[in-house]
């Protein structure tokens, strides 16, 4: 399969799997089959791109000009490579996930569930792959309006007014200030193709730049930059899948992974470090960065809390990007990865303490750690990952991201990782430490899992955490690529 | 030989067919006969676009009176596109014609209501077809005499009061044109279109010119319901029959529309009209206002269709924003959104029509749980939504990616953020309906049946209409810019 | 003498307004017709004012004629007129509909009536 038709077949293999999954909702055992068919195949394509890509060339496909100029095109780079091998590998884990918690938790319209995912992960492989800044923003919208009926999935009172939050702020967001931002870059550079060193340089003056970065920082609602960032615990809603997945995982790096575009891509990392046009980001992201953590530690609805850590994380990438140099972008991207295997553990073990045990809040859950031992262990694991305590893969981010803000001379930045880091550990670690050694206040005795098929995925995220330490090469080597000249 | 005598055809063939429904009366038939006739208008108006973009501008003069002496019809690429989007549109609603007729008119009017809409369609075809200005007025006329009858057959009572009204505002634009027009001629002595602009710039200093403009564009602007003059507009689409709602939301205001560029543009020029009495700087603060206005009235609706009609008034809003930019993209847009707006407003409404059709209602209320009792119908009202919203991948998206560049080049940031912003509204009235439809369960458990296959038809033909064309733009967006650059004067 | 030159623009005028006012202010919707159609007679005889040249005659080719009025806006107004008397019975046939359905054709009332229904 040649590169182009491999990136065309990825997209097209979760929609494809849409009307088989839909019409074989008379039986879960077919349809779940099914999907599990489309998640392997998908990422099978996806990773058959990855060889070439490693040998530095970038496989691109041209669907249809829409309007002159503007086309519907996508080219692999590293950045837009990773981002696709985590989206697409981790749904498969995903969907093993889903089949035991739906299952467990007895949710209803399931095959409604099931249909919406694979858009949105193809959708979030359209981001992905991306070549221009029109295609992407088409599949970010895409990916809004795909995770619309996920979110509402329960239909109920709170969940229309989540939805209502959630498409109020990512669509307000992304078509006032990013469409805006994306008609005036065009309007100045007369194209949106993502070119290393950036298409902006020379065409923008230092005050329509920062302007234009505002416009993109904010119009990307999806990173959850403060002030846009209620729709990410709005979103909580959702079915736990959703959240693992989609809202610390596809959602949301589609998000920050828009802004590490634009800065590398649209604006040129240089453009914007030369004249510090991109200070008030890193500010704007540490504010973030804080404030997310210490809202964390007030929640104690433990979906919530890791809905803020979430937000806090999100803008650790955007401060790498925001450094404009490339120690933060490395350290930024490598977030992206790190972080989507910490986070997706935490979201997994929260749901299946609420498919085993029923419980949601954090002050119920003391004790846990009897009942079940494997998930509190791999909560740990996760936890620690966030946190970036070595030998867990949020070591190595983190340590980049450090030495970016000293390189960038930003100490305050550097300051503001250190001390978020602690609030990690005051926010995240009490829920294992009380689950292993507090006194059980609840009334089940001996070992009450989750199903298997939700015990296994998040054993093996947690696992992943571990790996990514001691093998951080691969991604390490694909990452040094990014901004690196397309053939 | 037919090749030769399109133009009069196009306008011949309706108008004669419109009589010889009377003599049919049989309801199928005539139902046959009317599509039959719209179809084959559909083959003509095609035709006739194509060969004007292969040879340009397309003259042809009645009974052999050449112009200025005769009546001139006069096809360059606006309206060929016009002509071609009223052909579409008249063509496609006959699939839904067949079951919402039969729902909504009694049984003896069948043939009537047929008669009076392909002299509708007659009317809004010789509007965009002529180059005579007075002949502009006879088919306005004829288009909105059959209007009013169409709008009265709805059945509920304030049809018939909507429709009053509409006579009596409908009839003074109409005049106020008609003014317009006599003034000019006094001035000029002709009333062709192309002799007047050549006529017309050595009468510009005078009082007589500004005063027949100001009538003319009143006029235009009231037919066209331009805020603040759209009063007749809701209640109008609210309670005429669906078919009638839809095809005059697609159609009338549309060639409104084309006229209005027609004559400040081709007829006045853009000396006059922009540059010496700046228009724009009217017509850009009301589009706003009225985008905004509109927008904001149809949130507070709750029957869907009238939520819809405010929706046109603002939808009308962002052409006329586009036109007021004075410049090819702006113009782009302006006429790009005209087609769009077109289909995805035609298609609202009819997925409103089958739902009323099934639950007899467009109140909002009634709609609840109707995501589940007629999905395929939701379905293409969301997506049609979306493409209102502005979504990629719609239609809507390629009409605002236009109007915001064109703020944009001129410098007017401000306009595009105000432009933009006020798609949230449309997010938000969208969205009224969807939460309705989908998260609120329906008060009873009769089972409500989807709508008939006719009528998905039309329905789904129109959607699909509105997804295609916003990643093929092929057709609309090259059409609409040479059309922009043919009423500016520059060659593109 | 330049408003007696004017005279006939006067005269529709006044006549336009009447028109004008009565068509939109009348609660009557037999009223708001009259009224319409006063509106358009001021602008039929604005064109037909139009096509008077002074000292001219009828526009027949005939032996020592040489001065003839314009007969152009005359036929126009002949399709005018035709429009306008189309539009007003029109507009009467849904008055007598209106009337039988409200039991009234004033304005408010109608209005009223509608409110109550909402």
């Amino acid at each position: 399969m040649s590169g182009s038709t491999a990136i065309l077949v990825s997209i097209a293999l979760p929609l494809l799997g849409m009307p088989f999954i839909a019409l074989t909702s008379r039986s879960p055992n077919m349809r779940e089959a099914i999907g599990l068919v489309a998640a392997v195949l998908t990422f099978g394509t996806v990773v058959s791109l990855l060889p070439s890509v490693m040998d530095g060339a970038q496989p691109a496909a041209h669907v249809i000009d829409v309007v002159p100029g503007l086309s519907l095109a996508f080219q692999v780079e590293p950045l837009g490579m990773i981002f696709a091998l985590i989206a697409s590998g981790l749904w498969i884990v995903t969907t093993v996930y889903a089949i035991g918690y739906m299952r467990g938790h007895h949710e209803e319209n399931q095959t409604r569930f099931f249909v919406f995912f694979a858009f949105a992960i193809s959708a979030a492989l359209g981001v992905a792959f991306a070549r221009n800044m029109f295609t992407l923003f088409i599949f970010y919208e895409v990916l809004t309006l795909s995770t619309y009926p996920l979110v509402t999935h329960h239909r109920s009172e709170e969940a229309m007014r989540a939805g209502r939050i959630y498409m109020g702020i990512l669509m307000s967001t992304s078509v006032g200030f990013l469409l805006l931002g994306m008609v005036w870059t065009w309007q100045l550079a007369g194209t949106l193709e993502f070119a290393p060193g950036g298409i902006l340089t020379g065409k923008a003056s230092e005050g329509i730049v920062i302007v234009l970065l505002g416009l993109y920082a904010f119009g990307t609602g999806k990173a959850a930059l403060m002030p846009f960032h209620r729709w990410l615990p709005a979103a909580m809603v959702a079915p736990t899948p959703v959240s693992a997945l989609l809202h610390a995982v596809a959602v949301v790096k589609a998000g920050v992974f828009t802004i590490m575009k634009v800065v590398i891509y649209l604006f040129g990392t240089d453009l914007l470090s030369g004249a510090g046009l991109s200070t008030w980001l890193t500010y704007i992201a540490g504010f973030t960065i804080l404030v997310g953590s210490l809202v964390a530690m007030t929640k104690d609805n433990l979906k919530a809390r890791l809905a803020y850590s979430t937000i806090s994380q999100l803008s650790y990438i955007v401060l790498g990007a925001s450094l404009a140099n490339d120690l933060g972008v490395l350290g930024g991207s490598m977030h992206i990865v790190t972080h989507a295997f910490g986070k997706i553990t935490l979201f997994f073990c929260a749901g299946a303490i609420l498919v085993a045990l029923h419980k949601t809040e954090i002050s119920d859950m003391k004790g846990i750690g009897r009942q079940m031992p494997f998930t509190m262990f791999a909560f740990l694991i996760g936890s620690l990952s966030i946190i970036g305590i070595p030998p867990f893969a949020g070591a190595w981010s983190k340590w980049y991201l450090i030495m970016a803000t000293i390189e960038a001379h930003q100490y305050v930045a550097a300051g503001i990782l250190l001390m978020s880091s602690l609030l990690n550990v005051l926010y995240l670690l009490p829920i294992p430490i009380y689950a292993f050694f507090a006194t059980a206040t609840n009334d089940h005795d001996g070992l009450h899992e989750a199903p298997l098929a939700c015990v296994l995925p998040l054993l093996f995220t947690a696992t992943g955490c571990l790996l990514l330490y001691i093998y951080p090469d691969p991604v390490l080597n694909l990452l040094l690529m990014i901004g690196g000249a397309m053939p | 030989m037919i090749d030769m005598h399109l133009p009069i055809l196009l306008i011949v063939v309706p108008l004669v067919s419109a009589p010889l429904c009377v003599l049919l009366r049989q309801k199928t038939l005539v139902w046959a006969f009317a599509s039959l006739v719209c179809v084959a208008s559909l083959g003509m108006a095609s035709m006739l676009l194509i060969r004007v973009l292969e040879e340009g501008v397309i003259s042809y003069a009645i009974g052999g009176w050449i112009a200025p002496w005769g009546i001139e019809y006069r096809v360059d690429t606006i309206n060929a596109f016009v002509l071609l989007l009223v052909s579409i549109i008249a063509a496609v609603l006959m699939f839904f014609a067949l079951p919402s007729v039969a729902d909504e008119i009694s049984g003896k009017q069948h043939y009537l209501f047929y008669t009076a809409y392909l002299l509708c369609f007659t009317g809004l075809m010789g509007i965009a077809i002529t180059g005579d200005a007075f002949n502009v007025f006879v088919f306005l006329e004829i288009s909105s005499l059959s209007s009013y009858t169409l709008i009265a057959l709805g059945r509920d009572r304030r049809a018939l009061t909507a429709s009053y009204q509409y006579l009596i505002m409908g009839t003074l634009g109409a005049t106020f044109i008609v003014i317009g027009i006599g003034l000019m001629y006094m001035m000029t002595g002709t009333l062709n279109m192309f002799d007047l602009s050549e006529r017309l710039p050595a009468m510009f200093e005078t009082r007589t010119a500004m005063v027949a403009f100001a009538f003319l564009t009143v006029g235009m602007l009231i037919k066209l319901a331009m805020f603040p003059m759209h009063m007749w507009l809701p209640n109008a689409y609210c309670y005429a029959p669906s078919l009638v709602t839809a095809f005059l939301a697609a159609t009338a205001t549309k060639v409104s529309i084309y006229v209005f560029l027609r004559f400040t543009f081709t007829v006045w020029g853009t000396e006059f009209v922009f540059e010496k009495l700046n228009l724009d700087a009217f017509l850009i603060p009301l589009s706003l206002i009225g985008i905004y206005v509109a927008s904001l009235s149809a949130i507070y609706q709750t029957n869907v269709k009238r939520l819809l009609a405010y929706s046109s008034v603002a939808q009308i809003g962002y052409m006329m924003l586009g036109i007021g930019f004075v410049s090819v993209t702006g113009l782009t847009g302006g006429i790009v959104h005209l087609f769009n707006h077109a289909l995805m407003k035609a298609a609202l409404f009819l997925s409103v029509g089958s739902a009323v059709l099934r639950l007899g209602s467009s109140d909002l209320a009634d709609w609840k749980g109707l995501g589940r009792r007629m999905p395929v119908t939701m379905a293409a009202f969301v997506l049609a939504g979306l493409s209102l919203i502005g979504v990629p991948l719609t239609v809507g998206f390629i009409s605002k990616w236009y109007l915001i560049l064109a703020a944009l080049e001129a410098g007017w940031w401000p306009i595009a953020l105000l432009a933009l912003l006020s798609s949230l509204l449309a997010v938000i009235y969208v969205w009224r309906v969807v939460e309705v439809a989908y998260f609120q369960k329906a008060d009873d458990d009769s089972n409500v049946q989807e709508a008939p296959l006719m009528m998905q038809i039309s329905m789904w033909i129109l959607t699909g209409a509105t997804l295609y064309f916003g990643i093929q733009t092929d057709l609309t967006v090259s059409v609409a810019q040479r059309a922009a650059g043919l009423l500016l004067g520059v060659t593109p | 003498m330049i408003s007696v030159g004017l005279f006939n623009y006067w005269a529709c005028m006044v006549l336009m307004m009447i028109g004008l006012y009565t068509a939109i202010a009348r609660p009557n919707l037999i009223k708001k017709l009259i009224g319409l159609s006063i509106f358009q007679v001021s602008v039929f005889l604005l064109y037909i004012s139009i096509g008077k040249v002074s000292g001219g005659t009828a526009p027949i080719l005939a032996e020592g004629i040489v001065v003839y009025s314009n007969p152009l806006p005359h036929v126009l107004i002949l399709t005018a007129i035709v429009v306008g008397i189309a539009t007003l019975s029109l507009g009467l046939a849904l008055v007598v509909r209106i009337g039988e359905a409200y039991d009234t054709i004033e304005e408010d009332k109608i209005i009223e009536q509608d409110l109550v229904n909402d």
